[in-house]
C-alpha cells in the first residue's frame, strides 16, 4: 500500500502524474496505451490492482472510446481522468470538441509527441498544438513535480463552477514522462483540503430528464460559442489564485498563467514551454554569471494564452526569442504567432520565432546559447531569419 | 403512447446568465411546432373508415393517436394516410380554399 502521508519517491513524469490523478480520487479511468503515454495508464492499473485506488478502470478500445467514455462519466456527474498522446490525441480529436463543447469537467494528460508521417514516437508538441482550437485549457509542464502538481490543480479549475472546461495537462515526451527525479507526493489530507469531492453540475436523473449534447442551430450557437470563450477566459483569471491555494494547502507554486525567470533587468528574453524550460534555465544562470542580462518567459498557459502578459512586456525586454517545439507549416510556430499577436501595436520590440526539438531532437544548452546569440545580433540590427530553424543540420 | 407535446410554458432564454451549462436540455418536450409547409390537411371520414390503423402504423411524423385524432401541430400534409387508406376514408383538403 502506497503512504497516505507525503513521502517522496524516484519517478519518471508519468509515474508522476499516475501519483497525482491517485491523488484526485477519480471515480472513472478510460485508458488506452500509446508511446510515451503507457506508464501512466500501467501504474494506475497498478494502483487498482493494488487496492491504492477506488475507481472505475476502462480498458477501452481506442483513444476515440477513451474520450467517449470520460464524456459519458463526466456527464453522469462523475470525475473521470484518461491519457493519451499523438496519433492517439488526433484519433479523439472529435470527442475532445464534445466535451469542450459540453462543458464537461475532464482532466487528460497528453504526453507530447510528433505526429505521423514520418513517424516518429519521440516528443515535440505538435500534438497537442494542432489542437488549439479543441476549446480545452492546456497547460504545459517543465519536469515531473510539476506534472504532478499541476493535474491536482487542473481538477480544480476544471471543476469551478465557473468555468467547467476540461484541461489538457501537457508534458514532453521521453524528456519528462520517461525522466526520473525525486518528486514529492503531497499526502492524501493536503490534497483533500485543496481538492473537495465533485458536486457536479452535470447529472443523469431519471426523475428529471435531459437530452445531452442536442443540436444548437443558428438561432442560439452564437450564444452557446460565447459561453464556452466566457468560460476558459474565467481560467485566465484563476489560474494564479489555484496556483496560491495550492501553495497553501500542498506547500509548492508554479506561478499562474507565466513565471518569470530572471527577467528584472532582463534585455532579451526566450519565451518557451514544456520540458526546454529547464535547459533555459540553466544556460540562463550560465550567462548571467558572464554578466549577460538575458531572462526567461515560461508558458504555462498556452490556452486561455496569457495575452495581457505579452502585451506589456514590449517595454521591458528589447529582443524576444520564442522557442516553437513545432511548426504550424505554412506560417511560423504556434507560441510565435501569439507572442507576437499580443505584441501588436504595443511598441517597439524585436520578436524572432525559432524551432528546436522537432521529432525529439535534443535541446541542449548549446541550442539556448545559438537562440541567445541569435537574439544579440537581432539587438545590433543585423537580419536574422525568422522563422530560425536553429538546431537544423543545414 | 406519451407523445410529446409543445410545452406553452417553455422560453428560451433571453440573456447569458439563461443559457443552460453547454447544450444539455430538458428533455421530453416540443418547445416549437412544425407544420408551416402543409399546403393539404387530411380529413378523415368517420363513416368509411374500419379502424385498421394502417394511418397510425405508417405516419412517418407519427402525429395520429390511436383514437386518430391528427396533431396539426406536426402534420405535414404527405398525404401517405390518404394514399394507403385500403377504404378512401381519408381526403386531403387544401388549406387554402378547402378544396
Amino acid at each position: 500500500m502506497i503512504s497516505k502521508e507525503a513521502h517522496s519517491l524516484f519517478l519518471n513524469g508519468d509515474e508522476a502524474v499516475a501519483h497525482g490523478v491517485r491523488l484526485c480520487r477519480p471515480h472513472v479511468i478510460s485508458a488506452y496505451p500509446i508511446t510515451p503515454q503507457t506508464i501512466t495508464v500501467e501504474r494506475l492499473a497498478d494502483f487498482v490492482a493494488d487496492g491504492d485506488l477506488d475507481t472505475e478502470y476502462l480498458y477501452v478500445e481506442s483513444e476515440h472510446s477513451a474520450m467517449a467514455a470520460a464524456l459519458g462519466a463526466a456527464y453522469t456527474g462523475a470525475r473521470p481522468f484518461t491519457a493519451t498522446s499523438s496519433q492517439g490525441l488526433l484519433y479523439m480529436c472529435e470527442m475532445l470538441h464534445y466535451v469542450s463543447g459540453a462543458r464537461l469537467p475532464i482532466v487528460m494528460m497528453n504526453a507530447c509527441r510528433s505526429t505521423a508521417a514520418p513517424w516518429n514516437i519521440f516528443g515535440d508538441q505538435r500534438d497537442s498544438l494542432s489542437q488549439r482550437d479543441s476549446g480545452w485549457i492546456q497547460i504545459y509542464c517543465e519536469n515531473g513535480q510539476e506534472a504532478l502538481d499541476t493535474i491536482i490543480q487542473a481538477y480544480r479549475l476544471a471543476e469551478h463552477p465557473e468555468v467547467y472546461t476540461p484541461v489538457m495537462v501537457c508534458i514532453d515526451g521521453f524528456v519528462n514522462t520517461h525522466t526520473y527525479e525525486l518528486v514529492e507526493i503531497p499526502a492524501q489530507e493536503q490534497v483533500d483540503a485543496f481538492l473537495p469531492p465533485l458536486d457536479s453540475r452535470h447529472k443523469v436523473d431519471f426523475a428529471n430528464p435531459h437530452g445531452f449534447s442536442v443540436s444548437v442551430n443558428p438561432n442560439y450557437h452564437t450564444e452557446f460559442r460565447i459561453q464556452q470563450q466566457q468560460a476558459i477566459l474565467k481560467a485566465a483569471e484563476l489560474a494564479a489564485p489555484i496556483d496560491a491555494a495550492y501553495k497553501e494547502k500542498v506547500g509548492r507554486s508554479w506561478g499562474g498563467m507565466v513565471e518569470e525567470y530572471r527577467m528584472d533587468d532582463a534585455e532579451s528574453c526566450i519565451v518557451a514551454m514544456g520540458s526546454a524550460v529547464g535547459t533555459i534555465r540553466e544556460t540562463v544562470d550560465e550567462l548571467r554569471a558572464a554578466g549577460r542580462k538575458v531572462g526567461l518567459v515560461k508558458v504555462r498557459y498556452f490556452r486561455p494564452f496569457p495575452k495581457d502578459y505579452f502585451a506589456a512586456l514590449s517595454g521591458k525586454v528589447k529582443a524576444i526569442g520564442v522557442l516553437n517545439k513545432e511548426i504550424s507549416f505554412g506560417y511560423e510556430g504556434s507560441l510565435t504567432t501569439e507572442v507576437k499577436a499580443a505584441l501588436c501595436g504595443r511598441g517597439p520590440v524585436a520578436v524572432c520565432g525559432y524551432h528546436a526539438g522537432l521529432g525529439g531532437r535534443d535541446i541542449s544548452r548549446d541550442t539556448i546559447r545559438a537562440v541567445y546569440a541569435s537574439l544579440d545580433r537581432l539587438l545590433a540590427g543585423e537580419d536574422v531569419n525568422d522563422p530560425n530553424y536553429i538546431d537544423a543540420r543545414w | 403512447m406519451d407523445k410529446p407535446k409543445v410545452d406553452k410554458t417553455f422560453r428560451f432564454p433571453t440573456c447569458m446568465e439563461e443559457m443552460p451549462l453547454g447544450p444539455t436540455v430538458k428533455a421530453g418536450i416540443l418547445t416549437e411546432t412544425n407544420a408551416g409547409w402543409r399546403v393539404k390537411r387530411p380529413v378523415i371520414d368517420r363513416d368509411k373508415c374500419i379502424h385498421c390503423l394502417i394511418c397510425w402504423t405508417l405516419c412517418p411524423d407519427g402525429v395520429l393517436s390511436k383514437e386518430l385524432e391528427i396533431d396539426m401541430d406536426f402534420c405535414k400534409g404527405c398525404g401517405l394516410c390518404a394514399h394507403e387508406c385500403p377504404k378512401g376514408a381519408i381526403t386531403m383538403v387544401s388549406e387554402v380554399d378547402g378544396q
